[in-house]
């Protein structure tokens, strides 16, 4: 918060929602947060490489505990999707249910970080003025996969049921086979697709957004004096441990949401 | 929250990390977790089937030990039965021994009797012809009267 001008609540907020960003090209939409991109790029290397040294050494036999524990992430995961999915899981929904659940998960965790000492790590160890860890907080991110998985749902009815399979179940469900009710199935189709990627990612993003302003919120009653310290502190710890919480189950979410719309692209009504 | 390139960015670097789970992370994991749920269920199987088998084997040893038993005590009835046999026949063959003992001894005093009495007869014949010749003496020839000697001695028998 070294910004040397007068801290208002409005200024500090502000300087923790800004991103750095950098130009890619002339225009609006070519700019690339750089801290979501790159906080996610350590998250995710971070994260595949541990399991991916694990699974390189991984044994029949008795595990080590990191296997063991890499162990009890995949089965849990495995088992979520083998109650969902109905098909050869093994060839991607599986791993891409690990992916998202263990990369969201990580990123959600940056969210418990004490938010100024990581600001303060980030400007003074890194030089960086602006730089917001928690990847999921920018709906960029959130929007970037549940799109990615929306493209897979497509790829898939396309590939499971054929054009004229997508398109019969497009025309006829849920209301029946009538032409009469074909635009309204039309409609009511189009307004599914259109809200599934839009509730996968702004649920998540919501989330973690507001656990995020609450933080905020709690560390300015912390600037306010002994008692706002105080309190703040204890707050910010509660809230802090009840993150946990959310922060597993909408990673959680986000997974089983990537399973259940990929399993029914796979099955046709 | 402005949607820019960064939308992009997050898609291609999801994408590449979702290719490396699949490609790299998870078979090779899933075939651990499948041999190792196989050698369990191997495992599990083969103590089902010990555990089976050292039910049939210890039903086995039973009943063997129940034949061994009854046999054994077939062999005992049958030995039992064999000594008192055996018992019976020596005592049996005892009893013939003795008695053929018995008549031997009976036989050999009957002889010793006879041949004693013959001693005597004899003695007593000469006595009596001692006697007789003596008393006689003149008259009697013991050559002449061999046949009437002799007649007496035949009286003696």
């Amino acid at each position: 918060m070294a910004s040397g001008t007068e801290l208002t609540p409005t200024s500090y907020i502000d300087h923790h929602l800004t991103y750095l960003t950098t130009k890619v090209s002339e225009g609006s939409f070519w700019v690339l947060h750089v801290d979501t991109l790159i906080t996610s790029l350590i998250l995710g290397v971070i994260s595949f490489g541990f399991i991916w040294l694990v699974v390189r050494k991984a044994t029949p036999g008795v595990p080590s505990k990191s296997q063991a524990f890499v162990e009890l992430a995949v089965e849990f995961i495995d088992n979520e999707v083998k109650n969902t999915f109905h098909g050869n899981r093994h060839a991607l929904v599986a791993p891409l249910a690990l992916t998202v659940f263990v990369w969201v998960l990580m990123m959600n965790v940056m969210d418990i970080l004490p938010i100024d000492i990581m600001a303060w790590v980030t400007e003074n160890v890194f030089g960086m003025h602006n730089w917001k860890i928690v990847p999921t907080t920018d709906v960029n991110t959130t929007f970037a996969m549940a799109l990615s998985i929306w493209f897979l749902m497509i790829f898939f009815n396309l590939r499971v049921k054929g054009v004229g399979g997508w398109m019969h179940e497009l025309f006829c469900t849920p209301f029946g086979k009538n032409p009469l009710l074909w635009i309204l199935n039309l409609l009511f189709n189009f307004i599914e697709y259109v809200s599934k990627p839009l509730s996968h990612s702004l649920r998540l993003f919501g989330n973690i957004y507001a656990g995020e302003i609450i933080f905020l919120l709690l560390g300015m009653w912390a600037a306010t004096g002994v008692s706002g310290t105080i309190f703040g502190s204890i707050l910010g710890a509660g809230w802090a441990i009840f993150h946990i919480l959310i922060v597993t189950l909408q990673a959680f979410i986000f997974m089983m949401l990537t399973v259940v719309y990929i399993s029914m692209a796979h099955e046709s009504h | 929250m402005n949607i820019n390139f960064t939308l992009i960015s997050q898609a291609l670097a999801f994408s590449v990390f979702i290719w490396f789970t699949v490609k790299f992370v998870w078979p090779p994991l899933l075939r651990a977790i499948e041999e190792r749920q196989k050698t369990i269920a191997d495992g599990l199987a083969a103590g089902e089937r010990g555990r089976h088998e050292l039910e049939l084997a210890s039903q086995r040893s039973s009943e063997v030990l129940k034949e061994a038993k009854q046999r054994a005590s077939e062999i005992i009835l049958q030995a039992e039965k064999r000594a008192a046999e055996i018992v019976e026949d020596a005592k049996r063959a005892a009893k013939e021994e003795g008695n053929r003992l018995v008549a031997g001894a009976k036989a050999d005093i009957a002889h010793e009797m006879f041949s004693a009495k013959e001693a005597l007869r004899q003695h007593a014949a000469q006595l009596a012809v001692a006697g007789a010749a003596k008393i006689l003496r003149r008259e009697v020839d013991a050559k002449a009267h061999a046949d009437i000697l002799s007649a007496i001695e035949e009286d003696l028998k």
